[in-house]
């Protein structure tokens, strides 16, 4: 089962909600609401499941309720209806005390503005959580300590917010929300406020630290690149309704309307291609035991200058060029052991990046050899591959 | 156009509860005649050169040197003119005036930054208790507590209390949502978000209320001598109407030493305090 399940939520803004409800059950639309009962329907009908372990991005400009729904997640903002269940549990059915619990202990909110006490120093922000827990003070600076060593704030326990970078702030907001070693993180445009280089290292480390925690995230964001770069699904919202849930491979290659379309469009698509995407069969490669007289052949058939060689299981265990392939042929050589290259053969993983492959497709003539995380080849990548790739995106781009 | 009968209205209110509501009364001037006795006992205690030292020792550690040799200078300007016990009643009605005040307008400014009728309901007596002259509520706290340094003290705290409410609640709704939704989604309960959240960062609005108090304080306890408040207020009363000008001059300057070091000492927070 999925660790929440939102089901028709809706928050409406206004004098009497139940009765917006009401008209939107008869059909009437957004609009109609807003003039006639003066009502804003900020969420309308968002059905949604996280699993555990998943970094989940709501994405949407602003006004889309993307804001409304994370808060109403750990009902800052009070739903007007529907469910949130959070491990078989509904919160909306939960009292006072039950969930003050819930917020001390299953979710923390990383902010936007980082929302830290000026008035205290970083290691005692980080305590918050656990101090309105009761925690023990000794425990809870251990613990602080920790969640701050996670983040990579060590040594700046005693310093003020106000003497930090935007950047570091978050980090001590992160380190606020891992200390109470939450099961769901609730991030709201976490990264919205930092400058762009700033931004993105924050993404990566985000990417890094979670895949060591594996927390289930719930990620707001206005920035799609961010939403592609760090969510496993991304829910894109409009005017309070949910337009796609989906992979960010399926939100690109299968916009929903045109309105994810237009979006999809400014994404830089080159950020997401990678070494997988753009490889191709070798046409022939040879086996270290093979002989120089074979191999020779293989290159006069295919017309190529240069040959992969690999070992056992297909690992990659480097080139060979046709000149000492002649050569070795003279001298009768029985393998070709002897006139293996292992240096001059670039390597790559299958999730390279493309922009990480141009360089060395572009400057060498040996095709770029695909492997995955045990050497064995699963493909290659030429310098015409590459080119083709991005000269479609190119071509997708003017379209 | 008829005669509104408001003022009759209101003698007819003071002499209502002047009659039946003695006892209260009674209550309240003891409660506050033991206040000022316990501070003014406490600050004749020792004599004027300890406390010299004392209050420019604190000013040294809150508001720095200068303020510091301000302080004792200036209070040994008071003793030089033979007003020390004159400065230690007045000092000791401020105090009493500002501790009742910031008791009752502290929670009063948290409970109207909470509650918004509570608000709307207290402006108007607000902006009544600042404006009203204040001579005008002399007459009726004597007709309650007789004359002395009682009802002093009681005009002394309406007219006072105003700006530590009015400075609360600004200070609490000042602090930015994010940090209360912060709070909120921590689990805080609400007396973790008064005192760990809101009453830290509107401390130092507070303190500029509490500032704002002290100093209203002062000023109306020289009018409050009018009533028998006695200390300086009296020195400059007495002056005023028997034009001796020096005798009033005198007074009227031991105030404003007090006026400023009561200013600087409670200023000094705000400033450089981080």
């Amino acid at each position: 089962m999925s660790k929440l399940v939102i089901n028709n939520l809706f928050k409406v803004f206004g004098a009497n909600p139940k009765l917006a409800i009401k008209l939107i059950r008869e059909g009437k639309s957004k609009g109609r609401i807003l003039k006639e009962a003066g009502m804003t329907v900020a969420v309308n009908d968002v059905s949604f499941e996280v699993e555990e372990g998943e970094t989940f991005v709501i994405m949407g400009l602003s006004g889309s309720g993307k804001s409304t729904i994370i808060r109403c997640l750990n009902r800052l903002i009070e739903p007007t209806a529907g469910s949130i269940v959070l491990d078989g549990e509904d919160l909306l059915k939960m009292n006072r005390k039950q969930l003050v619990e819930t917020r001390r202990t299953a979710m923390s909110m990383v902010f936007q503005n980082f929302a830290l006490l000026p008035n205290r120093t970083v290691l005692s922000n980080t305590e918050y959580g656990l101090e309105v827990q009761g925690v023990k003070s000794l425990e809870r600076k251990e613990l602080a300590k920790e969640a701050l060593k996670l983040v990579g704030l060590e040594g700046y326990e005693d310093s003020y917010p106000d003497q930090l970078s935007g950047g570091m702030k978050q980090r001590v907001g992160l380190a606020r929300a891992l200390a109470n070693d939450p099961e769901i993180l609730l991030m709201d445009e976490a990264f919205s406020a930092l400058d762009p280089l700033i931004r993105r290292d924050m993404q990566d480390e985000l990417v890094d630290l979670q895949e060591k925690m594996k927390k289930t995230i719930i990620f707001i964001t206005h920035d799609l690149d961010e939403a592609l770069k760090i969510g496993d699904r991304i829910m894109l919202m409009k005017d309070g309704e949910v337009i796609q849930i989906g992979k960010p491979e399926e939100i690109l290659s299968n916009p929903a309307d045109e309105y994810v379309e237009r979006f999809v469009q400014g994404v830089n698509r080159s950020d997401l291609l990678t070494a997988k995407d753009i490889m191709v069969k070798p046409w022939t490669t040879v086996t270290e035991n093979q002989g120089p007289r074979f191999a020779l052949a293989e290159c006069r058939k295919y017309g190529l200058e240069s040959l992969l060689v690999t070992g056992s299981g297909r690992v990659v265990a480097g080139m060979v060029t046709i000149d000492d392939i002649k050569k070795a042929v003279a001298e009768g050589q029985p393998s070709l052991q002897q006139i293996i290259r292992a240096e001059d053969v670039n390597r790559v993983s299958l999730d390279t990046n493309i922009n990480d492959i141009i360089e060395p497709a572009l400057e060498s003539s040996v095709p770029v050899a695909v492997t995955d995380s045990d050497g064995r080849l699963k493909g290659v990548i030429i310098k015409s591959n590459v080119l083709r790739a991005l000269m479609q995106e190119r071509s997708d781009d003017n379209a | 156009m008829p005669r509104i009968m408001i003022g009759k209205l209101f003698e007819g209110v003071v002499d209502y509860l002047r009659v039946s509501w003695k006892v209260v009364f009674l209550g309240i001037r003891d409660f506050i005649e033991t206040i000022i006795d316990f501070i003014e006992y406490g600050l004749s205690y020792f004599p004027f050169w300890v406390l010299a030292i004392v209050i420019a020792l604190i000013a040294y550690k809150r508001a720095g040197k200068g303020i510091a040799a301000f302080s004792l200078i200036g209070i040994l300007f008071i003793e030089s003119m033979d007003l020390w016990s004159e400065a230690v009643s007045t000092l000791s009605l401020i105090i009493t005036a500002t501790i009742i005040a910031l008791l009752i307008g502290i929670p009063v400014g948290i409970l109207s930054a909470k509650f918004e009728l509570l608000n709307k309901i207290l402006r108007p007596i607000l902006d009544l208790m600042q404006t009203m002259p204040a001579f005008v509520y002399l007459i009726p706290s004597v007709l309650f507590f007789r004359i002395g340094p009682v009802p002093a003290v009681f005009s002394t705290i309406i007219f006072a209390m105003p700006p530590a409410i009015r400075l609360t609640d600004l200070g609490i709704r000042q602090v930015p949502t994010e940090l209360i939704e912060a709070g909120e989604s921590f689990g805080s309960l609400w007396y973790q978000m008064l005192f760990k959240i809101q009453l830290p960062l509107a401390m130092p609005t507070i303190m500029a209320g509490i500032n704002q108090c002290i100093m209203l304080a002062l000023s109306m306890v020289v009018i409050a001598s009018m009533i028998g408040a006695g200390g300086l207020g009296s020195m400059v009363l007495t002056g005023v109407s028997s034009l001796k000008v020096g005798m009033a001059f005198e007074g009227g300057l031991a105030v404003v030493v007090i006026a400023i070091i009561l200013d600087r000492l409670t200023q000094g927070k705000s400033g450089n305090n981080k």
